[in-house]
Parts: C-alpha cells; sequence; structure tokens
C-alpha cells in the first residue's frame, strides 16, 4: 500500500534529528508530532516517549529520521541515522531528506522484514499543526444518526485529528526548556496565552458561586406554596412572559453551574447561551433606552386608550352591519337582533372597563416598561401578552359564536339522522337504524327545520369572530417566531465559524503541490470548515417551541365544526 | 493538454487531465462562459421594464432600483449560481475530492475518503425530454457490504456527454483497481 507521511509544516526548516510521532498501520499512515534534536540520549527519549503515552493514551513512538542538510548531502551523516534505526526498531524506518533550500524533499523507508523488495510510493503530506490540533471534526450529519456505525470503522481523518488533539502535552515542552530532548513543534518557539482570557478564567470562579446562589433565591421564591393557588397559577401558565421568564432562569443554571464541560458540544452550547443571553440583555437595554428617552412611553401609555376604543366602535360598527343586511343576504331578524344586541352589551361592558382603567395605565406600562432590561425577549413576550389582554373580547366573542355554533351543528346532524331514521350507537360507536314513535319523528322533523333556517345566521357570526381570532393568532404567533429564533440561534458557533473558520471542520482539502519526477507526490491538507446552514443545525439551541400542532386538513375541519381551536402548542403543555 | 468535446445541451466544454503521479490524477471539465450577449440582453431587458415603470410612474427611485436589483442579482449569480470549472482529484488510497470553482473565484469542495468509496460508474438518467449519461461515485453501506449507501454525481453543472465521460472513467478505474491488487501491509 502507499504510505502517506502527514509531515507539520512547522517543521520544514528543522534542524536535523528523528521523528517521533503515531503510526495507522491499517492505513499505512505515519503522523509526525514532532522532531527530536541531536544530541540526546536513546533511553532518554524512550523514557519521555512512553510517558507520553501514558498520560494522553496515544501510541507515540520514533517513527524515522529527519535530515535538513544545509550544504551538500553529507554520507557520513546519512550512515548515521540507518544506524539510528537499528536503535529505535519500527516498521518501516523513515528518512526524508532536504538539501539546502528546496522544496522538493526525497523520502525513503527501511524494511527489515518485508516479503516483497520492491519500492513503494510515498506520499507526503503537509499539515497545519496548530489548527489540526484545535479543531473538531464534525461527522456528516447522516452518520450521526446511524446509531450502529461502530467508532473503529470511523474515517481515518478522524484518527489523524484524534492523535493531533490528544497530543496536547506534547506541545507544552518549548525550546527554552532546559530538559534532555530538544522538540520542534508548532509550540516550540514558546507557549502563547492571553491575559485577559487568564484575567476572566480567574475571575468566573467567583462569579458562578454568585450566581447559583441568587439563582437558588429566586427559584426557591418561585417555588414557594403561596404562588400556586389556583387563580395565580392558572395566570402564570397562561402568561408567555413567565414562560420565557422561565426559560431564561434555566438558561442561567446551566452557565452558572461550576462543572466544567466535558465535551465539545456542552461547551458549545454554554458558549451559545452566554452570548444569546448577552445579545438579549444588551438589545433590551437598548430598547428600554430609546423607549424612555422624550417619554416615548408616556406617549405610547396615551394612544393606549384610543386605540382600544377605536377597536370597540369598529366592532359595534361591524355589528351594526351584521344586524342589518350584510352583503346583501337576509337573516333571520329576530335571532340576529338577539345576537347582536348580547355582543354590543359586552362591548359596552369592555370599554367601560378600559375607562375605568385608564388613569393606571400609564404608570403600570412606565414599570412593565422597566423589565424590558431583562432582554428583548422577555419585553417581545409582554408585548404579546398585553395583545392578548386588549383583545379578550375577540376572544370572548369567538367563544360564545363558537360555541352556539358548534350546538347548532350537533344538533342539525343528530336531527338528521333521525329524519332518516338511524341513531347513534355510543356503545358500539357507530350508526344504527332505530324505529321511532311518530310525536318523536314529528317534534324531531320540526326542530330540524328550525335549526336548518337559523343556521345562516349562526354561521355568520361565527365566520366573522373566527376571521377576527384568527388574525390575532396569527399576529401573536409572529412574534413567538421572532422570540424563538432569539432564543435558538446560536450566535457563538456562528461567529466561530466566520472568524476561526477552522474550529468547526466539516472534512479536509487536498491540494496538490508542485511535483518534481523523482520525488515523493507533495500534498497539502487544508481544512474545509461546516458550511452556516450545517453549523446551526448542529449547535441550535432547545426552546420550548410554538408550533401549529394541526395539521391544516384537521384545523378546517375543527373549524367547521365549531370546535374550539388553540393553534400554537408549547412543549410540555399536556395534551387535551 | 486540453481536449475540446460537447455538453449535453451543446455548448463546448474543456477537459484537461493531469498525472501528478502514478497514483494521483487530476480531471479538470471547464464549462461555458457567460455570454456577453445574454448578460447585456438581461440587462437591458429589466432596464426597459424599469424605464416604462418609470414613464408610468414619474418615480426616480424605480430607476435606481433597477439599477440595485441588477447589481445584485449578477453578484449572487456569479458568487452562488455560476460554475466555471469542476474537477476531480483521485489520490490512490487516500480518496476522492470533488471541487467546482464558481466565477467569482468561490471554491467548493468535497473529500471523500477511499474507504467509503464503492466504485465509480456511469449512470443514465431521465433529464426533461432527454436521457443523458452522467458519472458519479458510489458510497460504501457501513452495515452492507453489496449495498449503497449514497450517490454522489459529478460534473453537474458542465453535463459532459458519454466520450468525455469514458475518458475519466477510464482514468479513475485505472487508480481505482490498484486498491485491490495492492498488498495490504501488516
Amino acid at each position: 500500500m502507499v504510505l502517506k507521511v502527514f509531515f507539520p509544516s512547522c517543521c520544514s526548516s528543522a534542524e536535523s534529528g528523528i521523528l517521533v510521532g503515531r503510526w495507522l498501520s491499517e492505513q499505512s499512515s505515519a503522523v509526525i508530532l514532532a522532531v527530536v534534536h541531536f544530541p540526546f540520549i536513546p533511553v532518554q527519549v524512550k523514557q519521555y516517549l512512553s510517558e507520553v503515552q501514558r498520560v494522553t493514551k496515544v501510541s507515540v513512538s520514533v517513527l524515522g529520521s529527519w535530515s535538513n542538510s544545509k550544504q551538500e548531502k553529507e554520507e557520513n551523516l546519512s550512515k548515521f541515522l540507518e544506524d539510528l534505526g537499528t536503535i529505535f526498531s519500527h516498521e518501516p524506518w523513515i528518512q526524508i531528506s532536504k538539501e539546502g533550500d528546496s522544496k522538493f524533499w526525497s523520502c525513503s523507508t527501511l524494511q527489515k522484514h518485508s516479503n516483497s523488495p520492491k519500492e513503494e510510493e510515498v506520499i507526503l503530506i503537509y499539515y497545519d499543526q496548530r489548527k489540526v490540533m484545535l479543531s473538531h471534526l464534525h461527522p456528516p450529519l447522516d452518520t450521526a444518526a446511524s446509531t450502529d456505525h461502530k467508532a473503529d470503522d470511523a474515517s481515518k481523518l478522524s484518527a489523524i485529528f484524534h492523535t493531533v488533539a490528544k497530543s496536547k502535552i506534547l506541545f507544552m515542552t518549548d525550546r527554552y526548556d532546559d530538559g534532555p530532548i530538544k522538540l520542534t513543534h508548532w509550540q516550540s518557539d514558546g507557549a502563547e496565552a492571553s491575559i485577559i482570557v487568564e484575567l476572566m478564567k480567574q475571575a468566573s470562579v467567583p462569579a458562578c458561586m454568585l450566581l447559583t446562589f441568587l439563582l437558588s433565591l429566586v427559584s426557591g421564591i418561585c417555588r414557594s406554596r403561596v404562588l400556586k393557588f389556583w387563580p395565580l397559577s392558572f395566570l402564570w401558565s397562561k402568561l408567555s412572559t413567565c414562560e420565557q421568564l422561565g426559560h431564561r432562569l434555566q438558561h442561567l443554571q446551566v452557565i452558572s453551574s461550576n462543572k466544567k464541560a466535558q465535551t465539545q458540544t456542552q461547551l458549545m452550547r454554554k458558549a451559545n447561551i452566554f452570548v444569546s443571553l448577552l445579545i438579549d440583555v444588551a438589545l433590551g437595554i437598548l430598547l428600554m433606552s430609546w423607549l424612555y428617552r422624550k417619554n416615548r412611553i408616556g406617549h405610547l401609555a396615551d394612544t393606549l386608550i384610543p386605540v382600544a376604543d377605536h377597536v370597540a366602535e369598529e366592532l359595534q360598527d361591524l355589528l351594526q352591519w351584521l344586524m342589518g343586511a350584510p352583503a346583501g343576504l337576509k337573516m333571520n331578524r329576530a335571532l340576529d337582533q338577539v345576537l347582536g344586541r348580547f355582543f354590543l352589551y359586552h362591548i359596552h361592558l369592555w370599554i367601560s372597563y378600559i375607562h375605568l382603567m385608564s388613569p393606571f395605565i400609564e404608570m403600570i406600562l412606565w414599570y412593565v416598561g422597566l423589565s424590558a432590561c431583562l432582554g428583548l425577549t422577555v419585553a417581545l413576550c409582554i408585548l404579546s401578552d398585553i395583545i392578548a389582554l386588549l383583545t379578550f373580547h375577540i376572544y370572548c366573542f369567538y367563544v360564545y359564536g363558537a360555541r352556539l355554533y358548534c350546538l347548532k351543528i350537533y344538533g342539525l346532524s343528530s336531527l338528521w339522522r333521525l329524519f332518516r331514521g338511524k341513531k347513534w350507537n355510543v356503545l358500539r360507536q357507530r350508526v344504527d337504524s332505530c324505529s321511532y314513535d311518530l310525536d318523536q319523528l314529528f317534534i324531531g322533523t320540526l326542530l330540524f327545520t328550525i335549526l336548518l333556517f337559523l343556521l345562516p345566521t349562526t354561521a355568520l357570526y361565527y365566520l366573522v369572530f373566527t376571521l377576527l381570532r384568527l388574525l390575532v393568532v396569527i399576529v401573536q404567533g409572529l412574534i413567538h417566531l421572532l422570540v424563538d429564533l432569539i432564543d435558538s440561534l446560536p450566535l457563538y458557533s456562528i461567529l466561530l465559524r466566520l472568524c476561526r473558520s477552522y474550529r468547526l471542520t466539516a472534512g479536509v482539502k487536498f491540494r496538490v503541490l508542485e511535483q518534481r519526477d523523482g520525488k515523493p507526490l507533495r500534498l497539502l491538507m487544508q481544512i474545509n470548515p461546516l458550511s452556516y446552514g450545517s453549523v446551526v443545525q448542529t449547535y441550535r439551541l432547545p426552546t420550548y417551541s410554538c408550533y401549529p400542532k394541526d395539521s391544516w386538513i384537521s384545523l378546517c375541519k375543527k373549524l367547521f365544526l365549531g370546535e374550539l381551536i388553540y393553534p400554537w402548542k408549547h412543549k410540555g403543555e399536556k395534551q387535551d | 493538454e486540453e481536449r475540446r468535446y460537447r455538453s449535453a445541451s451543446g455548448e463546448p466544454i474543456a477537459l484537461r487531465a493531469l498525472q501528478h503521479s502514478a497514483s494521483c490524477r487530476e480531471l479538470a471539465v471547464r464549462c461555458p462562459r457567460l455570454q456577453l450577449r445574454s448578460l447585456s440582453a438581461v440587462t437591458s431587458a429589466v432596464w426597459l421594464a424599469a424605464y416604462g415603470l418609470f414613464v408610468l410612474s414619474q418615480n426616480s427611485m424605480v430607476l435606481s432600483a433597477a439599477i440595485f436589483i441588477t447589481l445584485i442579482g449578477l453578484i449572487i449569480y456569479l458568487h452562488f449560481v455560476k460554475i466555471d470549472q469542476e474537477s476531480l482529484l483521485v489520490i490512490g488510497s487516500l480518496g476522492i475530492q470533488v471541487t467546482s470553482s464558481y466565477a467569482s473565484g468561490k471554491e467548493s469542495t468535497t473529500f471523500i475518503e477511499m474507504g467509503r468509496v464503492k466504485d465509480v460508474v456511469i449512470n443514465e438518467a431521465i433529464h426533461m425530454q432527454k436521457v443523458i449519461y452522467y458519472l458519479c461515485i458510489l458510497l460504501q453501506d457501513p452495515g452492507d457490504p453489496q449495498g449503497v449507501s449514497e450517490i454522489v454525481p459529478l460534473f453537474q453543472s458542465s453535463k459532459p456527454r458519454l466520450d468525455c465521460l469514458i475518458e475519466v472513467y477510464k482514468s479513475c478505474q485505472e487508480i481505482l483497481v490498484q486498491r485491490k491488487t495492492a498488498p495490504q501491509s501488516n
């Protein structure tokens, strides 16, 4: 098989020495991690490597020799390097030599126990050690889903990434250390670190402890029995603001836990939650500063009452129109007047209630607007709740209209069965024939006729109020969609993909470098970053998402029958 | 060295085969370039329509919007739609790399390891009213040694005809056949 040598590009200008790395025999590839320079004592090298192997659980060994001669090729050096092969017995012993500043190196192998004496082809693959060490290889999404895919069968590339990533301790010794071994690798010129990052790491421990303490206080208050009485618990479950606040509280608990993140996914999730919270609060404070500047919130409160009045007046006009001859249809006058007057009285009650509340509106709104500093999502949820409260009368009308219509439809269907001489068998859950008495048939037919002729009136009221209700539901749904988007977008991962794209790897790509006849094939291995779509899909934060729980067909069926619809379902709500 | 062929829709394309080493070959198909006359035809049509709207509505925003739309549309087309060259790099015992380079210089690459490649074959497909041939890579199903888990079609934008595909197929097979006859090392 073709021998593949993965050579770090940082060692291209290293002094002569021996190559240290990992040999993957099933792929016939050698992953070179570092170069050990002369002078060294072989026993110490072997000791050092076994120490590294014990810590990292990666089988690191001496793979071959590397000679970088500035002048012409020295004969005795090459003999010396061959003799090294006998001290560190490794099969095959790889010898790479570079002359002067030439790009084209020669690479040969020594096989002592080989059956086939022919020279096998060598491919030299350069890789950027720092990028490969820091990157995280993402398996393709379809193989990640299949569970019967053994880890041994995993791609060969992941073995290479794994080798380099786990050998961090090998890269800790740099050339300023006074050890017996002198190495060259990507960090051999000295490890770099940022003071700000170190300071933040030190400061994060007490900050996390403080946050955990505060959160335990808050969650203790929330769980107290005072808030669990029936009217209050019903209110909390209906307000979307409370759900959002609970969700954010959970997020804070995840961040402030002092257990270090074990896997890459956990680390990314923590970072995503942190960045999302930060952006949310920043946008919320921006919104708040905009609202309170020039007393905009006062103007908003002042326009709220006239808007509510206007909506109520529009509804009154609509009802007057329905009570006349809407769209040229002829209604049953008596039923029309009854329903119309009933709804008009309801609106009158509503308007008086709003006028009762009007002196307090500004103060309530001022204090409620302060809670926008908890985040933009909380402000949006409050907006959605305010819309729900202001359009409560539309919801009531919808419920009345729907119940009336539903009753009528059920009555009609049952009497239609009676008309044809059939009956609904509750025990058998099917329609059975039944013989009725004459007076039962007479009354049944009479009632059927009455209900049938009153149907258009009720149906029209039901239609109008259902449309209004659907409008409000769509507006609320859009707001919740926006809140969901802000909640679940993995901003940290997207920024990482933008700025440090080598950290999120989908695969590798090879570039063929200049070739020369007689020399091994030279390739450059570069990191192929994950596409933005896959980044969002892999690192999406889970939410209590609102999604329509009915398909279109069942929704239409419910509308036709007059059943009440609650189109948006939250995860965790009980099924009705 | 480049050889000229025709694509499935009749446009001229060029195939370039490079042999880097005994087990590494690169095959690049260059697609027909963006024609100046189609570009100017589309631009003039959009601007005439915008001028007509301007005459009707007397709003000069229509003209600047039309220019803006044309520019943005051209950038999106060059960066996301128009493929300049599609190439196949076969490295024996490493894998197969498929690259598409767009007219704006963007390159999108996929590398498939040799362990996942079952075979490279020429397949037939019914496309609109024609039957065309296309080259594809069959990927191995990890659970079933005889099964195929996925098909990766190649040269989808240039759509070369059968004579070009046979050349590419022969080149690929010469390298793929080596992995069956090569002795496994211990």
